[in-house]
């Protein structure tokens, strides 16, 4: 961490463990839960709310001084609006199938909590390399436990990783189903991503007594 | 008239907003600590998906969809402005929601007072750009419609946060394990009322415009008792060919959610 201070590399490495958007902030759950059924579902919307995070927060640091604070959520949409745009086309130019499985999730990163909540607690307030460093944070944990949702569902759920028969062929009863094992089709369905999610707070939280909400 | 019964309660049972599609997951998990905010809140969103909702219907129409622009002449014919939606729907929300936000204050003070903090929060609420979205991409057809999408999503919503809201006052007088309180029971809570949700999905199944009228009522109720879950409408197709042979069953593929 040369480049970076201390400080800076915190604003990059907090939001990965103890300040996660999805587990600890509560911010952006909607996508989180409805495409991971697929792990190369999960790792794309990733990269997308990566994106259009890290250019997000700094166009709107760069603006903080001249955007009057009665229209700045108008501005601010505009601005993700743009970016959530530009990750359409280039999905629908050079991934059509995968944007398909997507369908509206795409558009809805314009209102996923986690862009508008850290434009507001942190872009509004701190300078572009500041701000360019707290979005690639904050996208990673998200992405991170994005990746993870989508692992476990795609793994359990259709014995695949990436489309990738790792556990063996279903049909022709090779690896792991010789056994006798069954795909849980259970696991694609949606509630299990609510509940993966949870377990995943129960883990975090046995792990780090110090986030235990009070009832 | 039948299909507007079947999208009502198939939008607010079957494609629940927040149960099956995980639309406004934020304010539902954030604000649903009590119930008074959350009947607040559901309200507010009752309300802003109904006028959202068709106006961007209109815009969809006339403006955006390929070759909407047709209305200006012949040679507007080609042009294909979807790629602008986005952007013009959430302006739309946005505003309509800074609109609703002053008439209600002028006209109704009280209704302000209670709705009040949580409609700007609601712009940014992905229900309703979401309700705006799937009205897109399911190619809803007329106006009447669209209106009842967005009237009946917003009520499913409002069931949904109702639901939990209620259930986490309960709640706290009950030992969770300490690493899963407040957040993580939450979720798996959802979870479990969702798996709930699932078993409406052979709800309307036999409602379907092959049958007659009177097949639909007499069919109805013993699914609703049955209440199985998606196979039901697996089910209903073979009894219906068991009864009679000659007819054709009611189109099972569409009732099975996606």
């Amino acid at each position: 961490m040369g480049i970076l201070s201390k400080k800076d590399a915190a604003l990059i490495l907090d939001p990965l463990a103890d300040n996660n958007p999805i587990t600890i902030q509560v911010l952006g759950i909607c996508s989180a839960l409805a495409i991971t059924a697929e792990l190369e579902a999960s790792i794309v919307m990733a990269v997308s709310v990566l994106f259009v995070m890290g250019m997000g927060n700094v166009v709107i640091s760069l603006m903080r001084n001249i955007i009057p604070s009665k229209i700045r959520i108008i501005v601010q949409l505009v601005v993700v609006a743009t970016l959530v745009i530009v990750v359409d086309q280039v999905l629908k130019a050079f991934a059509y199938e995968l944007s398909k499985t997507l369908s509206v999730f795409v558009g809805l990163i314009i209102t996923n909590c986690i862009i508008m909540g850290r434009f507001e607690a942190f872009a509004l307030a701190n300078g572009p390399k500041r701000s360019f460093l707290d979005g690639i944070g904050n996208a990673a944990g998200y992405g991170f436990i994005l990746i993870v949702i989508g692992f476990f569902r795609e793994l359990l759920g259709s014995g695949t990783l990436l489309g990738i028969k790792v556990l063996g062929d279903p049909i022709e009863k090779t690896g792991l189903y010789a056994f006798g094992y069954e795909n849980n089709g259970f696991m694609l369905l949606s509630p299990m991503a609510l509940i993966v999610v949870g377990l995943i707070i129960w883990v975090q939280r046995s792990r780090n007594p110090a986030l235990i909400e009070e009832n | 008239m039948l299909e507007h019964i079947e999208l009502f309660f198939k939008s607010i049972f079957i494609d629940n907003m927040v149960f099956a599609t995980f639309l406004g997951m934020c304010s539902y998990l954030a604000v649903s600590k009590k119930v008074t905010t959350a009947v607040g809140l559901g309200a507010a969103v009752i309300f802003v998906l109904a006028v959202t909702v068709p106006l961007n219907w209109i815009l969809d129409q006339y403006l955006l969809r390929d070759g909407a622009l047709a209305w200006l002449g012949p040679e507007y014919a080609d042009y294909n402005l979807s790629f602008l939606s986005f952007i013009l729907f959430i302006a739309t929300i946005a505003t309509m929601v800074q609109l609703v936000e002053i008439v209600v204050e002028k006209f109704s003070p009280s209704l302000y007072n209670s709705l009040g903090i949580f409609l700007p929060l609601i712009a940014v609420n992905c229900a309703i750009l979401g309700g705006s979205l799937f009205m897109q991409s399911r190619d809803i057809q007329t106006l009447g419609l669209a209106f009842n999408y967005g009237l009946s999503s917003g009520i499913g919503w409002f069931l949904a946060i109702l639901a939990i809201a209620a259930i986490r006052e309960k709640i706290r007088y009950s030992n969770v394990p300490a690493p899963l309180r407040g957040l993580g029971i939450t979720f798996i809570i959802t979870g479990l009322m969702a798996i709930g949700f699932m078993s409406f999905g052979g709800m309307l199944t036999g409602g379907d415009e092959a049958a007659p009228q009177e097949e639909v009522v007499a069919v109805a109720p013993t699914q609703d008792m049955s209440g199985l879950t998606i196979d039901a409408a697996q089910q209903d197709t073979t009894q219906k060919e068991n009864e009679t042979v000659q007819e054709d069953s009611p189109a099972s593929d569409n009732q099975i959610n996606e």
